[in-house]
């Protein structure tokens, strides 16, 4: 199964987007991860790495991002990781809900679950 | 420990604490444009990364950069870890065979594509690139093209560092946080262009020190090519009569 994870400079807001896309996400493992690991808000490469391990089940691991040191550190330990990971171009909160109903999909792939995180740039809410 | 490892130590402890120093400088210029982290945060990766230098025991050139540039990965908890630290631990592979006017040269050139590529910023981005590229670019020409002293070769580096950070006031904010102003950003220098500046500036003193010479009085500006000159001469049409 693809697993994901959340990356954001806040740790709550980590786990809040967890929580949330959770509850539409069956037994896909969402990893909340964020905070500079001293109680701070900021991103750490080794903490997304743990993260990307926790989330890998051998299918592969999307992971949705926020702001820009997010994307290096995540990009950082993606290199790092022996897990196949990938970073969707999405909003992080839209994203982790559309990529884990995707995951449920039995047919879903690394690359569909992406591109699922993806179409999330084209919701409209008003 | 080698010769060229105890002078990269050296440099790491001056950065450590001349970013110590500038610390709330640095907050100061971030908390105009940005999220007024980067004093902090450069203050607390360089004081990690200079007691992992220290901490090495024997290590060359190498060895320190590469470990630098893991424990600001580690430590910095922002983009200046990817950034300032990412970058290191690549072109510090450029140093295997020691610290020659060449492998410095390689190493920058490696620095300064390692953050251009994890940031995806381009000169005029109103980022540290503006600062690296034209101190990378004065670096190599006044080693390769110009043939001058390495020390000689840094000073007008740092010059040309110094002009890259004013470069950064007039300028919109492309890429960082500060893009996110627009047009506000405009009028504000850079930070993580000024603390590269920094780090620059005690990387020349400490090269001085250890090679036991002063600071070479140079600019980024001023005409090194003197055989050009003539060759100019040579090549140019001859005045015409009126």
């Amino acid at each position: 199964m693809v697993g994901l994870v959340v990356v954001s400079h806040s740790e709550r807001a980590a786990e809040g987007i967890v929580e949330i896309a959770a509850e539409m996400a069956g037994d896909t493992v969402i990893e909340p991860v964020g905070g500079d690991g001293k109680g701070g808000i900021g991103t750490v490469p080794d903490a997304i790495e743990d993260a990307l391990a926790a989330a890998e089940d051998g299918d592969g691991v999307v992971v949705l991002v926020d702001l820009g040191s997010a994307v290096m550190n995540a990009d950082v330990a993606i290199e790092m990781s022996e897990a196949e990971a990938v970073i969707a171009d999405a909003p992080v909160l839209e994203g982790a809900v559309n990529a884990a109903v995707a995951a449920t999909d039995p047919a879903a792939t690394l690359d569909s679950v992406c591109e699922q995180a993806e179409a999330a740039r084209e919701i409209q809410k008003l | 420990m080698t010769e060229d490892g105890e002078a990269a130590v050296a440099v790491v402890e001056a950065v450590a604490d001349r970013i110590e120093r500038e610390r709330k400088h640095l907050t100061q210029l971030d908390s105009a444009i940005g999220d007024a982290d980067h004093g902090g945060n450069m203050a607390r990766g360089w004081s990690a990364a200079a007691d992992a230098a220290r901490d090495l025991g024997d290590p060359d050139a190498q060895t320190v950069a590469k470990t630098v540039g893991k424990t600001l990965m580690s430590e910095v908890g922002g983009a200046s870890g990817p950034l300032f630290g990412g970058s290191l631990v690549f072109a510090g592979v450029e140093l295997e065979g020691g610290v020659t006017a060449e492998s410095a040269v390689a190493f920058a050139e490696t620095y300064l594509e390692k953050v251009e590529d994890r940031g995806d910023a381009r000169l005029g981005d109103q980022t540290m690139v503006d600062a690296l590229t034209p101190a990378v670019h004065t670096f190599k020409k006044s080693v390769e093209t110009d043939e001058l002293p390495p020390l000689e070769a840094l000073a007008k580096a740092v010059d040309a560092a110094e002009r890259g950070v004013a470069f950064t006031v007039p300028i919109r904010a492309r890429k960082g946080r500060a893009s996110y102003l627009g047009w506000r950003s405009v009028g504000h220098q850079d930070p993580g262009a000024t603390s590269t500046l920094y780090i620059l500036e005690e990387l020349l003193s400490v090269a001085a020190d250890h090679s036991g010479a002063e600071i070479p009085e140079t600019d980024a500006t001023s005409p090194t090519i003197p055989d050009d000159a003539e060759t100019a001469d040579a090549t140019a049409p001859e005045p015409e009569d009126d």
